[in-house]
């Protein structure tokens, strides 16, 4: 099953190397990383996504709480929380294909950020499945360039990652 | 308030922490360092001939105290030399502490001479690493690398110091820190209680409990807790390869080791056991042979400092993640004057395993006759008996290091001393250095095969500059031997590379060094060999004794089996 699972991590050298090297060392997988700095200057946030059963996921939560860096961390697939993605896509815009770029980026709340007379360049958030549906739509029409930012979330509610 | 420089800062530190010893090798990015340790005479510097030796030395000393042992080396090629040593002490969680020198921070990143990312290279075997960025915080740092690697379980910790960072001419201010804090580390003591509880409750209605106990009871300096609690119980008790002497071998309730080379009786009481009650052993593939097939019929309790060692291989039934000591000693209130419920079946269960034991009694090698090649087995007995059961006793790698724990009975922890997890060949030699620069008084045996200690014996020039009288008991198989047992198992016998054509005279070599040796090739030599060997503690004796070449280690679990499908020797098999 697909785990996202966030981290405060401390705003140290080599300390996103040492949970890279985690996953790869132990055979865990990653599908989606993200990393950036908090409020709180000597903390970084990391997000990552990962499949496995019930007792690879224990596994990985606690690795991770086991490297010192790794000040505290939560599975957010535990409970109710939102998931958000940003992805920027270049989508190939010419003749009868520009109304239908926009009016697909309209069905999915999209917006355009950047024109060319033949390029538009499109700006969609979603969690990791309307992003995916955004590109297979997006796909007959021509995509050039898709970038991600790979999942982040926060839980729902009144529940906290904090010190 | 007192100036110093980074380099001296070091010096200070080590000695404010009461670090007597540390070993090391100088170049170019520690001589700063060097420099420091010249003008001082706290710290005694023992300079090994290989780095790698460094950190086995250190290794060892760490082994026999329970202290974190200290390394230094220089940048590049000093610190990859001890890198083997660092996965070594990683793998046994063995508190270290290794300071590499760096290249001048304005050169990092600029494949600048003896330049390696040294932190980078050490990542997947240290607990952790910290470089550091400047002077000021060396005690702080060094506070934390000692702290980190001696604490909760213990483990190697790299510290990576940058040329500039102990230059003389720049000084700061140096407080000893006496206590760090570390807010993400806070290693876990006490177990759950409720949990503990429930283990307890299981353990006293068990039909057929064994306890199988590892390193975490020596690292924890819980044997005595352990043997309490175990005499109280009356149960069965094995160890792991690591956890030998947590419980004194020679009780009637020990079982020997378990697992791969583990006693038959040993791995025949886990296979039919309905409660296993785990404590500082890791459930390793070298345990456990198949987990599919792993002690079917058995509930388990599993006691261990970190949790991701519970569940890791074997599901727990109860975990229990606390300090080995503090469990047991809730364990042991929790029991006070209960009896277990179940004494008849408990009987029947002792029946069964005295019935094991008795199989295999007197089969479990042959020994040899006048006139015939020694068998190794009975040369470790000869030892036993020489020293007494008291020594010290580190092991190279390989079938020797299987007959070493099989026939040494170790009554204390922190005696039997060898590389378990990672298996390094080279381990046995530096080790004991390490241990007998700390314990003069003692005899310490290295145990190790003419293979292994061809990867470390360049060391005998350093017990000649430190005068370290350590007693080498070469097992010449003329093999490598475990490698052999292998082929001969599994390759039908095609000895690819498992042979010493070449073997140089020992005898000669350890001359060289202006040591005694003495060539065993019979049965009748051994006794006056060993007579000979430890008239004086503190003298380095080279014993080479030359032994059955086609001798196997048995038991033997059958790979893909249970615990109880053993080979037993080269003709029987359960
Ligand atoms: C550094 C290293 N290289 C290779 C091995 C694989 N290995 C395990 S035992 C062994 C043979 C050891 O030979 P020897 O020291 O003569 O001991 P024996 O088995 O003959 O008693 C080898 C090569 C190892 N454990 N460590
Ligand atoms: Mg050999």
């Amino acid at each position: 099953m697909r785990h996202i699972i966030s981290i405060l991590l401390e705003n140290e050298p080599g300390a996103l190397s040492r949970v890279v090297g985690l996953f790869s060392q132990r055979n865990f997988n990653i599908e989606t990383l993200n990393v950036a700095p908090t409020e709180d200057p000597s903390l970084s946030r990391l997000t990552v996504t990962t499949v496995g059963d019930d007792r690879v996921i224990e596994q990985i939560t606690k690795h991770l709480n086991k490297l010192i860096d790794v000040v505290k961390l939560v599975d957010l697939t535990e409970g109710n929380h939102i998931e958000r993605e940003l992805m920027l896509v270049k989508v190939k815009s010419l003749g009868a294909a520009r109304d239908e770029v926009k009016r697909t980026a309209d069905i999915f709340r999209a917006q355009i950020v950047d024109v060319t007379p033949s390029v538009y360049t499109v700006q969609i958030t979603g969690d990791a499945g309307k992003l995916d549906a955004f590109v297979q739509a997006m796909a007959p029409i021509g995509i050039l360039e898709v970038a991600r930012t790979g999942v982040s979330g926060i839980a729902r509610g009144d529940k906290l990652l904090t010190l | 308030m007192e100036l110093l420089s980074g380099a001296d800062m070091i010096a200070r530190f080590l000695k404010d922490e009461g670090v007597e010893r540390i070993y090391g090798y100088p170049g170019g990015a520690a001589l700063h360092i060097y420099d420091a340790l010249f003008r001082q005479d706290s710290v005694q510097h023992i300079l090994v001939r290989h780095e790698q030796a460094a950190t086995h030395a250190a290794d060892g000393y760490a082994r026999a105290s329970g202290q974190p042992g200290v390394v230094l080396v220089t940048s590049g090629p000093g610190a990859t030399n001890a890198v083997t040593g660092i996965a070594t002490a990683y793998m046994d969680s063995i508190p270290m502490v290794v300071l590499c020198g760096q290249v001048a921070s304005h050169l990092i990143g600029e494949d600048a001479f003896q330049e390696t990312d040294i932190v980078g290279v050490t990542r997947p075997v240290v607990k952790h690493s910290f470089s550091i960025r400047h002077p000021s915080e060396i005690p702080e740092v060094l506070k934390k690398a000692f702290y980190l690697a001696a604490t909760g379980r213990p483990g190697p910790v790299v510290v990576d110091i940058p040329k500039d960072m102990t230059a003389p001419t720049e000084r700061y201010e140096y407080v000893y820190p006496k206590k760090v804090k570390i807010r993400s580390y806070n290693p876990v003591n006490r177990g759950h209680s409720g949990q503990i509880k429930k283990a307890v409750d299981m353990m006293l209605k068990a039909r057929r409990p064994v306890f199988y106990t590892g390193g975490g009871i020596v690292t924890g300096r819980a044997s005595e807790a352990l043997t309490d609690l175990v005499q109280r119980l009356g149960f069965p008790i094995t160890t792991t390869l690591m956890g030998i002497g947590g419980y004194p071998q020679g009780d009637r309730q020990s079982l020997g080791w378990l697992g791969m080379h583990g006693s038959y009786e040993a791995n025949m009481a886990m296979h039919h056991a309905d409660l296993i009650v785990a404590i500082g052993a890791r459930f390793d593939d070298r345990v456990t042979n198949n987990t599919s097939k792993f002690c079917p019929t058995a509930k388990i309790v599993h006691v261990d400092i970190d949790p991701s060692s519970i569940s890791k291989t074997v599901r727990a039934d109860v975990p229990i993640v606390g300090a080995a000591g503090s469990v047991i000693n809730e364990m042991i209130s929790l029991v006070q004057d209960r009896e277990p419920a179940n004494s008849e079946a408990l009987g029947e269960w002792w029946k069964s395993i005295d019935g094991w034991r008795a199989e295999r009694e007197g089969k479990l090698y042959e020994p040899s006759k006048p006139g015939e090649a020694l068998k190794p087995q009975e040369v470790i007995e000869a030892v036993y008996r020489a020293t007494r059961g008291e020594a010290f006793v580190t092991t190279d790698v390989g079938q020797h290091q299987m007959f070493a724990a099989q026939y040494y009975k170790f009554a204390k922890p922190n005696r039997f001393i060898t590389s378990g997890g990672l298996g390094t060949m080279g381990f046995g030699f530096p080790a004991a250095m390490g241990i007998k620069l700390s314990y003069p008084q003692d005899d310490v045996v290295c145990f190790t095969g003419e293979g292994s200690f061809q990867m470390m014996m360049q060391e005998l020039s350093t017990c000649k500059q430190f005068d370290v009288g350590v007693k080498i008991v070469n097992l010449n198989n003329q093999s490598l031997g475990m490698v052999r047992q292998w082929q001969d198992l599994n390759y039908k016998s095609r000895h690819a590379h498992s042979y010493m054509e070449s073997l140089p005279d020992f005898a000669k070599l350890i001359e060289a060094y202006g040591f005694t040796a003495i060539k065993v090739t019979t049965h009748e030599e051994l006794a006056p060999a060993l007579e000979r060997a430890f008239v004086d503690t503190n003298e380095l004796v080279f014993l080479d004794i030359y032994v059955d070449p086609f001798e196997h280690v048995y038991p033997m679990q059958v790979p893909l089996g249970s615990m109880r499908d053993m080979l037993l020797s080269k003709t029987e098999r359960t």
